[in-house]
């Protein structure tokens, strides 16, 4: 009998509990590395399953295989195709001209500063002491301001309800020390799930082992605390630039420009204020 | 690498979701302006001494504040919930900041109203009155501020420009409001209200698509701000030309009407086709990257430079 070796790619055990031993919550995260998504969409699946997320219809889209088309109210995670006439890394039969198949599973990307919870104006979109975002359908009204504020375009309205739905980062689950359906479902580990400092320093290591093998435009998205969202608490390893994946190349959070916003705001206020004086002067009886 | 003409996206989806809000909040933007504009027209004209024109000015605010949260109401998802607004105050969400104006404003408008129309308290009117113009200017142009605060590039990069075109309509739609509805003789203060908001609101939006550039283009896919440009010019020049006679205040009066909900409502519009097309999200992003990139770049290359 002959023995095959699989190369390992996960070398790392990943705490996946989510609190200390004492009982203290950790910050927890998602890493999803798209070097090894094979688009089973079986992320999306358990998804669905776990957190009850309505079906939304079939609809065939000839996008590659792509029939999600995006992430939204009633999709919480969304594997992208993209066909590419790339170069790919293996020995390549037929020449050039080989089809590269890009694959990841995007989901909502729990950002360090959220727009979505800054613009809330009831207080329903809360961070969780695991660090994630939530909407807590209880409180929410329906106002729709975090669906243009994201920057992802993740939160989306369900017409159904009137309510803003997205990812949980399986708040249930995690308070349970279990993880979340997409992680634990995905069979080639390409979603991982577990301490965020834990993740960032398996993902520093992989994008580099991928560049010095000449995957020169493998990239971390959203892994740097100092970006414009301070982070996801979901975060990627991608093969291609972020647009490609339809995500945001350098995405700011909407209230990094609050100072400008309310200023102008202000400015403009004062400004009808001293209009309305001149005004007066020139009316007066 | 240079980066290539037409930026990437994924099958020309769009990055972010557009703004699910429906027309009422387009109204809103127009009623909400109304009423603020005419509160601090009302303050002005009882220092004058012209009650009528006061009281017309205060009903025409209580009209627009009566108005505004039932639009506001029936667009939320869950309207019954509408009152999870009031149990916080964020300034992070200027819906939030913009709820407690508008509650603020239109108690002190309904209550200044409900002197005045029944002749009672004077001293409570004057006061009621003076605390709503105070927050009349800030209810004009806090949905400026609303709008600047998302991600949609027409309204976030404008930032700086939206609020006074606001203000302009805001001051030119009470102006016009008071025109139509008091004699000419008492009507100087409304005209030059009226007249140089219009004027000022024209000027802003052509600073802000200047400023725009490439992302202005959602403003021209529909007659909108054109009609409020033509309609604001149109009914400046008859205001200042001859406001002083009824019948050209009148249509003085209604052209600036229509020409403040036409800019308001386009700007409104604009969010739309600004959030669907994915390049308006990723090129600036992009053009932003590179910049920086290559920065960095001409630092590293520099003699002495930060390695």
């Amino acid at each position: 009998m002959t023995t095959v070796t699989i190369p390992t790619i996960i070398s790392h055990d990943i705490d996946t509990r989510s609190h200390d031993a004492d009982g203290t919550p950790r910050q927890m995260g998602f890493f999803t590395d798209t070097s090894i998504c094979i688009g089973c969409k079986a992320c999306e699946v358990a998804c669905k399953e776990s957190n009850q997320v309505p079906d939304d219809g079939l609809h065939w889209t000839g996008e590659s295989y792509d029939n999600t088309s995006a992430i939204g109210c009633n999709s919480w995670r969304h594997v992208a195709f993209i066909e590419q006439t790339k170069p790919v890394q293996v020995p390549d039969e037929q020449g050039s001209g080989a089809l590269r198949w890009l694959m990841a599973s995007d989901v909502c990307k729990h950002c360090s500063n959220a727009a979505c919870l800054d613009v809330c104006p009831t207080g329903a979109l809360t961070r969780t002491e695991f660090g994630t975002v939530v909407v807590q359908e209880d409180v929410c009204n329906g106002c729709g301001y975090c669906v243009p504020a994201c920057p992802f375009g993740v939160l989306d309205k369900r017409e159904e309800d009137g309510r803003v739905w997205k990812c949980t980062l399986c708040y249930d689950r995690l308070k349970d020390d279990m993880e979340p359906a997409c992680a634990q479902a995905c069979p080639t580990k390409s979603i991982q799930f577990g301490e965020l400092k834990q993740l960032r320093v398996i993902a520093d290591e992989r994008v580099r082992r991928l560049q010095s093998r000449g995957e020169e435009q493998a990239q971390l998205y959203l892994s740097d605390s100092t970006d414009g969202v301070g982070g996801g608490h979901a975060f990627f390893l991608l093969l291609d630039r972020p647009e490609v994946f339809g995500l945001p190349p350098d995405p700011v959070v909407t209230t990094r420009g609050l100072k400008t916003i309310w200023t102008s705001a202000g400015g403009a206020a004062l400004t009808a204020v001293a209009a309305v004086a001149l005004a007066y002067l020139r009316g007066r009886a | 690498m240079v980066p290539p003409a037409t930026p990437a996206s994924y099958y020309g989806r769009p990055v972010i979701k557009r703004p699910v809000w429906k027309w009422e909040i387009g109204a809103y933007f127009y009623t909400g302006g109304l009423a603020g504009g005419s509160m601090l027209l009302a303050a002005a004209a009882r220092r004058q001494g012209r009650d009528t024109v006061a009281r017309r000015a205060l009903l025409t605010a209580l009209a627009g504040v009566s108005v505004s949260p039932v639009l506001l109401i029936r667009d939320l998802g869950m309207p019954r919930r509408f009152y999870n607004m009031l149990r916080v105050f964020k300034v992070t969400s200027p819906m939030s900041v913009g709820t407690w104006i508008l509650s603020g404003a239109g108690g002190f408008t309904g209550i200044a109203a409900a002197c005045d129309v029944l002749g009672i308290m004077p001293r409570a009117r004057d006061g009621a009155e003076v605390a709503a113009a105070a927050l009349g200017a800030p209810l004009a142009t806090y949905t400026a501020a609303l709008l600047a605060d998302t991600s949609v590039p027409v309204w976030r990069d404008a930032a700086v420009e939206l609020p006074l075109v606001f203000a302009g309509t805001a001051l030119a739609t009470a102006g016009a409001a008071s025109m139509v509805l008091n004699d000419p003789a008492d009507s100087a203060t409304a005209r030059a209200l009226a007249a140089g908001g219009a004027l000022a609101s024209v000027v802003g939006v052509q600073v802000m698509e200047q400023r725009l550039g490439d992302l202005a283009a959602p403003y021209h896919e529909e007659p909108w701000g054109l009609a409020a440009k033509v309609l604001n010019g149109a009914g400046a020049a008859l205001t200042m030309l001859g406001g002083r006679r009824r019948a050209l205040a009148v249509a003085g009066g209604a052209a600036i009407l229509a020409g403040g909900a036409f800019e308001r409502w386009s700007i409104f519009k604009a969010g739309v086709p600004s959030a669907s097309d994915p390049d308006y999200t990723v090129a600036p992003q992009r053009e932003r990257l590179e910049h920086f990139v290559g920065h960095r770049q001409a630092e590293e290359l520099a003699p002495g430079g930060v390695s």
